[in-house]
């Protein structure tokens, strides 16, 4: 008993990695929000007067909201007037940059995180916006992306060079008014990444959007708007990191995602924001809105995400299937220990005809971790023959943990079937000791019992990041054999 | 190869192993018997090192060595297998790759060079004929959904990988048919070399049909009360218990338990 308690214990207070801090001179707005704030962001970012302006009526809405209390999770409250809502690293230089004119520390960051942004460093077939603080710091292979079609870069530069594409997808698939930290991001939002796939074009590489909170006391809003023409494909990834800190930080992002007919978007998430320490003393709050749109018939959004950081999550990346035959897909693997508490999910909004949808969840609880599982499956009435199917379990490791699951379901048609699975296990001595008798350390049977039990989702991430996913949750990574 | 004195154990403070005496020798096979509640699967735990299991007095020396002393894996490096009497089911870890975990923890405890994964599927490949067991189960999860017959023989294929020094088999047979029971057996017999020996725990004779023990020891409250060779197997097969417990009780005249589930 004690030996394997020991190494679970072990297991679950592992050193976070990426919590040191990079020293660069910034550029920041003074504490607090304000309708002048709203103003200095927009004007530093040099925004038509259209974004201005949304950004305004965002403003004006949230004032008029209340912060959600409907989520599983505990914390005091935010004072919305204590932080620093834009912070940049000082640039050398205006106008278009290239690499060579980004800040040495910061490309040094970077690689610190296993991100090279020099292409010729970079693995192949993967390209890198990269998002420090408020601002997008280097976009790579953005020339050869852009002989096929393709745009990828900050959000900023899309402002700039595609105002017509952001003026009709931004907000198109979440309104300012959809939630308190979507109206709270629409107005202050600084930056992001910005894709637009053409018509009939397969993205030949994942793109990917790495995320790093740097500045104290700051919050980062960042938007990313992916928009797939017909027939086109595209395959997403995003990473996340903080410095180690005693107070708490905001993130508060919205991303959205537009599919036309026959369209796919793969989005994937590795989340490691700095989740506390073992008192639970800071970390992030991790507030995020994410909502992909099946506009097309036959488009499919698949949703993957494995969340092991933030002090708290509360996230729902869900699917609305309006076109004929689409398919939304859901896989999470969410990870809280010591205090760190995660309220997250999917929501499923069937509207269209013969629709599919798939969610797979899979929490694992240590230490004084609360894992909620709120899941939402809406068949419309217009959503004839629609299937879903969802499957939710829980993993708990010790016995101060918690899981709860909510599910909700609504289906309004006769022809569709709904389907939904949960179970709640604790890791077991037995499973260990097996293991043991085999010759394995606890550590490593461990890993492997957990590793087994995510198979499912970390089978849905690209092979580089299902090798990180693993490596963050401790685990060793499986044999190709089998 | 294997020498316990004076063993007592004890789960969750209650008393079940008092004394237990027990040899053996490389390339021997062993058969332990006794009723229900006697100690066999305690015997077993403790010889593979479950923490719940305390050991109270006596010492179990395996080539030479402190066994007690050691943890579970270093037991299991070491050649100690237990063929486990209720298998573990380990969700979504893939068969092969489990086995071929535990396979090089063993390589590299000896200081030989792991297998890679191409080497150790031909080997495994190898070893399954032996046991006819679909190859199917390679590439499934760790006994999920495995028959009870498919979980034991796969104990007996780990066990041929692995390669033990000291196997002990804990009621093996329970549970199989008499076709799955020869094959397991036949299995067991074929891992039969003049450096390794077998340790089977088993509540019935039928097993000892396919798998001939060197010698037989009876069980009871704690303590081997009586030693044979296979002759003494049938005995109890055909007698049951009950009078090999009245000669042990004639000799030792201080309170026993009752019989209650004995045959």
């Amino acid at each position: 008993m004690s030996t394997s308690t020991e190494t679970i214990e072990q297991f679950i207070n592992r050193e976070y990695q990426y919590g040191f801090v990079t020293d660069v001179e910034s550029d920041e707005a003074p504490r607090g929000l304000s309708e002048d704030t709203v103003r200095l962001i927009s004007h530093k970012k040099g925004e038509p007067k259209f974004l201005l302006e949304w950004r305004l009526k965002a403003y004006r809405y949230w004032l008029t909201m209340k912060e959600p209390v409907w989520p599983n999770v505990h914390y005091p409250k935010i004072d919305y007037q204590n932080i620093i809502y834009y912070s940049a690293p000082k640039q050398k230089t205006d106008g278009p940059k290239s690499l060579d004119e980004v800040d040495p520390k910061l490309i040094e960051t970077y690689k610190k995180l296993g991100i090279p942004l020099r292409e010729q460093e970079r693995l192949a077939g993967v390209a890198v916006d990269a998002v420090f603080d408020s601002v997008s710091v280097a976009t790579t292979f953005k020339g050869k992306l852009g002989e096929m079609g393709i745009v990828f870069c900050s959000f900023s530069d899309a402002v700039k060079e595609h105002p017509e594409l952001i003026k009709k997808y931004l907000g198109s698939v979440v309104p300012y008014t959809d939630n308190y930290f979507a109206a709270l991001n629409s107005a202050v939002y600084s930056d992001g990444s910005f894709c637009y796939i053409p018509k009939g074009v397969k993205c030949p590489m994942e793109l990917s959007t790495y995320f790093r909170i740097n500045a104290v006391d700051t919050g980062q809003f960042e938007r990313t708007l992916i928009v797939a023409e017909e027939g086109s494909s595209v395959s997403y990834l995003e990473g996340c990191t903080a410095p180690r800190r005693d107070t708490n930080q905001l993130h508060a992002a919205v991303v959205e995602i537009v599919a036309m007919d026959r369209a796919e978007v793969k989005y994937s998430t590795v989340q490691n924001w700095y989740p506390g320490d073992e008192m639970g003393r800071g970390g992030i709050y991790n507030f995020v809105t994410k909502r992909g749109l099946c506009k097309g018939v036959c488009s499919k959004i698949s949703w993957t995400q494995v969340e092991t950081g933030s002090a708290i999550t509360w996230k729902y990346p869900s699917v609305i299937l309006k076109g004929d035959q689409s398919v939304g897909e859901f896989y999470s693997v969410a990870l809280t220990t010591n205090y760190q508490q995660a309220d997250t999910g999917t929501k499923m909004v069937h509207i269209g005809k013969n629709t599919r949808s798939t969610i797979i969840s899979k929490g694992i609880s240590a230490g004084r971790g609360q894992n909620s599982y709120r899941g939402q499956v809406k068949v419309m009435r217009s959503a004839t023959g629609s299937r879903n199917f969802s499957q939710c379990d829980s993993l708990l490791l010790g016995d101060k943990c918690g899981a709860h699951t909510f599910p909700y379901l609504e289906v309004k048609n006769t022809s569709s079937t709904v389907e939904h699975e949960a179970s709640t296990s604790k890791i077991g001595e037995d499973q260990i000791f097996y293991c043991r008798q085999r010759g394995l350390s606890t550590q490593d049977a461990i890993n492997m019992i957990v590793n087994g039990y995510c198979k499912e989702v970390f089978r849905q991430l690209p092979m580089e990041f299902a090798v990180e996913a693993q490596k963050l949750l401790g685990v060793s990574l499986e044999g190709s054999v089998g | 190869m294997l020498e316990i004195k004076n063993l007592h154990a004890q789960v969750e403070g209650k008393k079940i192993l008092k004394g237990l005496d027990l040899t053996i020798q490389p390339g021997e096979v062993h058969a332990i018997m006794g009723p229900n509640g006697s100690g066999k699967s305690t015997l077993a735990q403790v010889l593979a090192g479950r923490n719940e299991y305390e050991v109270t007095e006596g010492e179990v020396l395996y080539n030479g060595h402190n066994l007690l002393d050691l943890e579970p894996e270093e037991r299991a490096r070491e050649g100690v297998f237990l063929a486990f009497q209720y298998p573990v089911e380990i969700p979504g870890v893939n068969s092969t790759y489990f086995l071929k975990a535990a396979f090089n923890e063993v390589r590299k405890h000896r200081g030989e060079p792991e297998l890679d994964a191409l080497d150790f599927l031909s080997l495994v490949k190898e070893k399954m004929k032996v046991l006819e067991l679909p190859q199917s189960l390679l590439n499934r999860p760790v006994n999920e959904g495995f028959s009870g017959g498919e979980k034991k023989r796969n104990e007996i294929f780990q066990m041929a990988v692995l390669e033990p020094k000291l196997a002990i088999l804990d009621e093996t047979d329970s549970g199989l048919d008499i076709d799955a029971l020869r094959l397991v057996a036949e299995g067991v017999n074929k891992l039969k070399r003049p450096d390794n020996s077998q340790l089977i725990i088993t509540h019935y004779q039928r097993l000892l049909d396919y798998i001939v023990p060197d010698f037989v020891h009876v069980l009871y409250d704690g303590k081997i009360i009586k030693t044979g060779g296979k002759r003494l197997a049938l005995d109890l097969e055909e007698r049951g218990y009950d009078w090999l417990l009245h000669e042990y009780r004639a000799q030792t005249p201080s309170q026993q338990p009752s019989l209650a589930g004995a045959r």
